[in-house]
Order: C-alpha cells, then structure tokens, then sequence
C-alpha cells in the first residue's frame, strides 16, 4: 500500500500541512470557509510536532498490525479496503478513547467540536494524494508504495 | 479443518477474522448463550445512557456470518467438554465435532450472597439482557432511586448511565476509595467529585448487606454501616469471575482462567482460550494473568485465529489498562498505574480544581505505569514506551511536560516508532 513517509530533515514547521488537511476534511473544502465558518467543528488529523529547529509532521502510520484497531470497542476503526488506511467511521464511534490510551505514535486525537469522536488521518481516501502530503512545500512529507516484505 | 468457537464477543470475532484473513476453507462455528448478533459489551451503557440507538450496538454488521461464512448457532449453552473425543455437547443434547476448540466463555459478573437478591429490580451489568431488563423498569416509570454496588469499571459505567436517565443513584464501594483497583487517591477524588457534583451520592467504605422487598419488588437496601437506603433498582457491578465451568474436570489447567501460553494454546494443544476467560502473559507484571479488557481479548482472538491457520503468531503480552469518561471527564489507568513501594518512583502533577492529573509510575528507569485525568491526548505514547520497556530515565521531566509528544523522547525512539513497518524517516 502507499504510505505516507515523513522526512524529518525537511520540516521547517510551517504547518501547512495541519491547514490543508483541515481544509481537505471540511465539508466547504475551501480554506476561508473553512477556517471561517467550519473552524468549529473540523480539526487537523495531521499534528506538527515542534521543538526549536527540531520539527516534523506527524499523522497515523497506518500499522500492518494496527493497536488501535484491536482496540476499539464500537467497530468504528476498519480498514479501507480499497487504500489500506485504517479509517474511524465517526458515525459509529462514540469517543471512548480506546485508540488514544494504544496508539504508540500518539496520531489519534480527541474530537470535541461536535459530537465527540476520535479523529486520525485517513490518507484523504477520496484523493489521489493526501493534503499534506501534496501541499507540503519542501518534500516534509512524501507519498510512497513501500515494499513492505521487503523490510522485513 | 473444524472450527469451533464457543463465544460471540471480541475473542470469538478476533478468531473469525484471523482465521479468514488467510484462509476461506476452514468450517467455522460460533456458539453462544446469548440470542443476539455480535454487540460490543462495553457500549451498553452507552446504549442504556441513551448516547447511541440500539443499532448502533453492533460490533460487526449484521452481515458478520455469512460474509466470513461462519456458521452462528445462538441461544445454545455448551455444557460439556470432551477433549477425548473432540466434542463439545449443548444444553439442548447435541453433540458437536471440533478439529479445533476456542474458548472464549468471558466472565460472569459476582453476585454476593446478600438476602433478597432474587427480588425483581436487582440486575447486574454485563449483557444485554442486563440492559434490556434495567430499561424495562425505567421505562415502567417505577424507578426513582437506585442503588450501584461497587465503584470499578462496571459500577462507574451503570452509575454513569443511571444517572443520565434521571434516576437518583448512590454508588457503594466497600474500598475508600472509587476505581481503586486502577486510581490513586488523587485521581480517584477528582473522579468521585465529579460524580457527586452530577448528582451521585458516592459512599466508600460500605455495601450492601440485605435487599428489602415489597410485593417482590426491591423497595430499600440495608447497608453495612446500618443505615437504609430507599431503591427501586439495584445494579450489583463488584467484578466478574471468568468462565470457566466447561474445562472443569478436563486436562486443561486452570488457574483462576484457563492457562493459555504466547500463542493461546491451553495445556490440551489442539484447544485454544482468548478473552476474559483466559489467564495469558502480561508484559507489566511479567507473569500470566487475567486482564478482562477488549484489546487483550480481540488480540489474543486474532492469535489464536492466525494460529490455527498455521501462522507463527505470538503475543507479544497485555498490558492492562482502561478508559473511562465519568460525567464527561475523561480518565485512563495504563499498566502499574497505581503501584505504590520503595520498587517504584512515582512522578506526579495535578489540579483537582482544574480536574487535571498525571501519575507516571517508573521502576528500574523503566516506565510500568500511567494515570490520565483531563488530558488525555497522547496516552498512547505511554502505552508504547510501557511496551518497550525503554530506559526513560534521563527523560522524566520530558513525560511530566505539558507539551509531551515524540519530541520529548530521544531521536532513536522517535525514529524507530514511526519508521516501524516500512516508513522511515
């Protein structure tokens, strides 16, 4: 499956990433509503982490053996058949936080704008290539098919 | 290849998803007591609290069976065990062949010996059954006090529910404290002030000993302290025993579950246990153990499934932990998390006004143990370095900070958790 594949060395920490992919999973998709009108109830799945010179983007890593998954006590978390990402159906979670207390990486957060879901990177399914990924300005982020036998 | 799984919940789905994952041959059966599709126990009070509609209790759409062509075989209690002959015999005298055997019976909620427990309006809180029989009553309009024995998991949880319906609930915990088999003093407080200010009478240090009833109905409870508490409802949640009638008297050891190594095999090797009913490996105390949560449970499901089709799967071990909202705030207890000694270095910080707390439990340099209260973004980064088992020593600070993340660990760890499985940094 593609991954999303961070690079350290080139995040400067602008966090473009966190407002495109805000804007990609809003419902207007268009970055002044967004931010204007949906801010209340849309939040960025993807989280810069900052530390002086020291940054990167980080969302799910989309685990062969996902933690979060085995986790969840809805049936909320699956996966996408069709991309491979592991998905949080949030009409069916109920916010218990299950998949917060496993995730190792810490790429799930609380949603409490609206109804109160766990929120995570979805790869951005509906599009070729994922919102951080493509608005990333130095390659912070890149989209790859990872041979994952072969790393084995 | 036979397959027989004697459970529905999260184990017996684990196995079934394992199994089909890899293979589309093997014959499956799952057999349970209970008459409904598969439904996720710990959304009940979910359900009973009136957050979800009753459909959404599904773990699995209705679709589960056929799609992984299992074949359901519901309200049928396996009563005996022939690991001889490979057979399990039902309640209604049939006998079923098995190649291989997955116990995944879970737990029986305790119901102490307290006189008059059999009147109507006494209820425990672990099946649906529970659920629909609660709501039946509070749907009758007849209830107006309730009475939760015991302030765990379960207790909070009905408690929780209860009082979201309206009713007037006292919670008795015989500890001095709620939630004490996974909170701190601390933690606990701010818990138990959050309940009490919602309403809830929490009384620690007291029980139940006697149930009153008129015309068969609970009408009081007698405490041990030897006051009276008038009640229409009383919810018994003071723990679960695993299930594990069905090996009794068979070759498969049994400790308080059913003992099960790293790949869930029982001491009979073509017979599996996963669940709350199973005693497996726990990484944090290094010893085998019951720990009744979902995770384990679906995991150790999985491994047996994977297992079975000739995969090398191998638990990794368990960890304990659980989550859980009281009136909206949010709680977690990871691992040791309310370990206490001269063995352990105890970090902590909190506001009680503020309901904020965070207890980090270190043993050797090695994190065993996490309490969230309020904030709980990022608890999982706990969880891994608990897996870990990494030095953490010269970062206490860093897992103290606010801002805790990635970025407080050193850049070995930070690499290696997120290049895992293919990504690299």
């Amino acid at each position: 499956m593609k991954r999303i594949v961070i690079h350290e060395e080139h995040c400067i920490g602008c966090r473009l990433c966190e407002v495109y992919c805000l804007v990609a999973h809003s419902t207007s998709r268009d970055i002044i509503k967004a931010f204007k009108t949906e801010r209340k109830t849309v939040m960025p799945r993807v989280l810069v982490e900052e530390d002086g010179p020291i940054s990167f983007a980080l969302q799910c890593r989309q685990c062969q053996d996902p933690s979060c998954l085995e986790a969840c006590i809805s049936g909320a978390m699956h996966r996408d058949e069709r991309t491979g990402a592991i998905i949080c159906d949030e009409s069916r979670c109920v916010g218990c936080w299950m998949c917060i207390m496993v995730c190792p990486v810490g790429a799930i957060q609380q949603n409490l704008l609206g109804t109160q879901v766990a929120s995570k990177c979805d790869l951005c399914y509906f599009a070729d290539v994922p919102a951080c990924v493509a608005n990333c300005p130095n390659e912070g982020l890149t989209y790859e098919v990872i041979d994952e036998e072969a790393r084995l | 290849m036979k397959v027989v799984i004697v459970g529905n919940s999260a184990a017996a789905v684990g196995v079934v998803e394992a199994m089909r994952a890899q293979d589309q041959r093997a014959q499956i059966m799952m057999i349970s007591e209970e008459p409904h599709p598969i439904y996720s126990r710990p959304l009940l009070d979910h359900y009973l609290a009136a957050k979800i509609p009753r459909a959404r209790l599904a773990y699995r759409s209705a679709d589960f069976y056929t799609r992984h062509d299992v074949t359901p075989l519901l309200e049928t209690r396996v009563v005996a065990l022939d690991t001889a002959a490979r057979c399990v015999t039902t309640a209604d005298g049939r006998s079923i062949d098995y190649e291989r055997l997955v116990i995944c019976t879970g737990g029986a909620p305790i119901v102490p010996p307290v006189d008059g427990r059999e009147a109507q309006g006494v209820f425990t809180f672990a099946r649906l059954g529970d659920i629909e029989g609660i709501d039946r009553l509070i749907a009758s309009q007849q209830v107006h006090s309730a009475v939760v024995v015991g302030a765990g998991m379960i207790g909070i949880k009905a408690t929780d529910a209860l009082s979201r319906r309206g009713i007037r609930v006292t919670m008795l915990e015989l500890a001095p404290r709620i939630l004490s088999a996974a909170l701190d003093d601390a933690a606990s407080a701010i818990l138990a002030a959050r309940l009490q200010s919602a309403g809830v009478d929490v009384r620690t240090g007291n029980t139940v000993t006697a149930i009153n009833s008129t015309h068969g109905r609970v009408s009081s409870v007698t405490l041990q302290d030897g006051g009276e508490l008038a009640a229409q409802l009383v919810v018994f949640g003071i723990g679960v025993r695993p299930n594990v009638a069905l090996v009794s008297g068979t070759d498969i050891a049994v400790n308080r579950g059913i003992i099960v190594d790293r790949t869930m095999r029982t001491t009979v090797s073509d017979i599996y246990a996963a669940g709350d009913v199973a005693e497996a490996y726990d990484l944090v105390v290094d010893m085998n153990r019951i720990v009744a949560i979902w995770p384990n449970a679906y995991r150790q499901g999985a491994i047996a499934g994977a297992q079975i089709v000739g995969l090398d799967a191998h638990d990794r071990g368990g960890v304990a932990m659980n989550a859980i909202e009281v009136q909206g705030l949010a709680a977690m207890a990871i691992g040791s998390a309310n370990a206490e000694g001269a063995e352990y270095e105890v970090l902590c910080e909190g506001d009680p006004v503020a309901e904020r707390y965070k207890r980090l439990v270190l043993q050797d340099g090695r994190l065993v143990g996490a309490i969230l209260v309020g904030q709980i973004n990022r608890a999982g980064v706990y969880t891994g370095l608990i897996r870990t088992r990494m030095d953490v020593s010269a970062y206490r600070k860093q897992l103290m900070g606010d801002g805790f993340g990635l970025l407080s660990l050193p850049e070995h760890y930070r690499k290696h958790i997120v290049t895992g499985q293919g990504i690299e940094v």
